[in-house]
């Protein structure tokens, strides 16, 4: 009884309410927390349901907020649930935070997470971080006492494009419900004062290998914000710290090109090498036809192939890979190299909406894509039939069938 | 030989190998060999004045090597170390571009992260 009064009279701040905040949503909730405020300004998507399941198929378009509060009162109506149907900011950071005991950081980027750290830390707040990639994650208790925190394990954010990005996206749908669990319980231990707190111990699981280990994690008296010759005493830009534009680019720059100029070169005839630097599995699901691939990894080895003189385009999926491939034909001597700007994506949205495969979505995919949700419905075959071999010779081997 | 064990983020880099057996006295001397076997592994793990990058953390068996005695912390058969990069996901990697909410039918490139 006194357990339960005290998660009723809990005021907890989960800070997103995608594959993290999925299962905290739901979870806290089910414990009777009495209070759960949620920041999050995005939209259901389908891509979405594979990890997170507070959202369904009939909620896709739906302000995440809203999908995530029904269902929480679903589970228990006496949940005073919060929206906060923000970004969280410099600028609000400590507004929002100032009226909870306990933040849960269940973001999605380097930036909010050393905002919610500092913000953490500035409040004296606890910070219960979980964090995910394709099919390790890693989560502990920061700034709980005086313990440490998130940048007393990592002091800067890695630069963007040099540690992967899509190429190596994706992430075992399973994977955030596991880590979003662990943040729930180490949550409710904090809120219970039972137990011994996931404090200065980094808890690692490698859902491949299932295998839980943990490192002894300390309090860096270097650290900036919470070590003992602080620089950090208010929010700084953390946009700017982790070197990520505020707003994605839409201007198209000298280097790059629109998908509109790429299929008017197309259809001209013009002479120049279009180049996809996916990876094979991603170009089998489908890829423009004048498309020739090399993926990233294999660039740097095969610039013999190509002339430094010929005009190229290069593309991806979204465009990160491919201006890291850019880079590399540029400095290698390649004169006229541009990226296509927002890769096949905008392909897909700007040039031809028909665009669409997948039809027979997780057997036919490897391991990489099969994570990523089924569709929804059938669609037509467009890009490549689905033959009974690719059913036969992936579906088993795989396992992850979920059809 | 100690054991160094890659974190999914790096192994793109290592043949997609989890873990690999290296010489060397100190882990510094062990990471030297190693990225030196995968030159790839190099730019990953070190700065352009060698050393250990910010966001990439080096354990030895349980204990962060910042606060042991860094790149000179001896290393023994049998020790495991760690490479442990930051990581940001919460549902994936990066936020994915926002496609139209009308559409009904799947993208194969959104299928494609």
């Amino acid at each position: 009884m006194e357990g339960q009064q005290k998660l009723k009279s809990a005021k907890v701040l989960l800070v997103g309410a995608g594959g993290l905040g999925a299962p905290l949503g739901l979870y806290l909730a089910a414990a009777g927390v009495g209070r759960i405020g949620i920041v999050d300004f995005d939209v259901v998507d389908f891509t979405n349901l594979q990890r997170q399941v507070i959202h369904s198929t009939r909620d896709v378009g739906r302000k995440k907020l809203d999908s995530a509060a029904e269902k929480m009162h679903a589970i228990n109506p006496h949940v005073d649930i919060v929206k906060h149907e923000t970004a969280l900011s410099s600028e609000n950071a400590l507004d929002i935070l100032k009226d909870y005991d306990i933040v849960v950081d269940g973001t999605d980027n380097f930036p909010t997470r050393y905002l919610v750290n500092d913000a953490c830390v500035l409040l004296g707040k606890p910070n219960v971080y979980g964090s995910i990639f394709r099919f390790e994650g890693q989560a502990t208790v920061f700034a709980y006492q005086g313990g440490p925190c998130y940048r007393c394990l990592y002091p800067e954010p890695p630069p963007p494009g040099l540690v992967p990005s899509c190429a190596e996206g994706g992430v075992l749908g399973i994977l955030p419900g596991t880590i979003g669990l662990i943040q729930a319980t180490e949550t409710v231990k904090l809120i219970l004062g039972i137990g011994e707190p996931l404090v200065g111990r980094l808890l690692l699981y490698d859902a491949l290998a299932m295998r839980f280990r943990e490192l002894k994690l300390r309090q860096n008296p270097e650290c900036p914000v919470c070590g003992e010759h602080r620089t950090i005493t208010r929010l700084i830009d953390y946009h700017q710290f982790c070197g990520v534009p505020k707003t994605p680019e839409t201007k198209v720059t000298e280097s790059e090109i629109d998908v509109t100029e790429v299929k008017a070169k197309l259809d001209r005839g013009d002479h120049f090498v279009l180049i996809d630097v996916r990876e094979p599995h991603e170009y089998r699901i489908c890829h423009i036809p004048a498309a020739r691939l090399i993926p990233l990894g294999e660039v740097p080895k095969r610039l013999n192939e190509l002339d430094p003189q010929a005009d190229i385009v290069i593309h991806c999926k979204s465009g990160v890979r491919s201006a890291k491939a850019c880079g590399i034909l540029r400095q290698a001597g390649f004169e006229h190299v541009r990226n296509m700007k927002g890769g096949i994506l905008a392909w897909s949205d700007k040039v031809d909406p028909r665009f669409i495969g997948t039809p027979c979505p997780p057997p036919l995919l490897d391991r990489e894509t099969a994570l990523e949700p089924p569709s929804p419905q059938k669609v037509t075959v467009h890009i490549r039939p689905c033959s009974r071999t690719d059913r036969a010779r992936t579906a088993p081997e795989l396992g992850l069938v979920t059809q | 030989m100690a054991r160094v064990l890659i974190p999914t983020p790096l192994r793109q880099f290592t043949g997609r190998q989890d873990a690999v057996t290296v010489a060397g006295a100190t882990v510094g001397e062990v990471l030297s060999a190693l990225t030196t076997h995968y030159p790839d592994l190099r730019k990953q793990i070190f700065n352009d004045e060698g050393k250990v990058r910010s966001f990439v953390n080096v354990y030895l068996n349980d204990e962060d090597i910042r606060y042991l005695s860094k790149d000179a912390t001896a290393a023994r058969d049998g020790d495991t170390i760690s490479l442990v990069p930051s990581i940001a996901g919460g549902s994936a990697w990066q936020r994915r571009p926002k496609r139209s909410r009308s559409r009904t039918t799947k993208s194969c490139a959104t299928a494609a992260t």
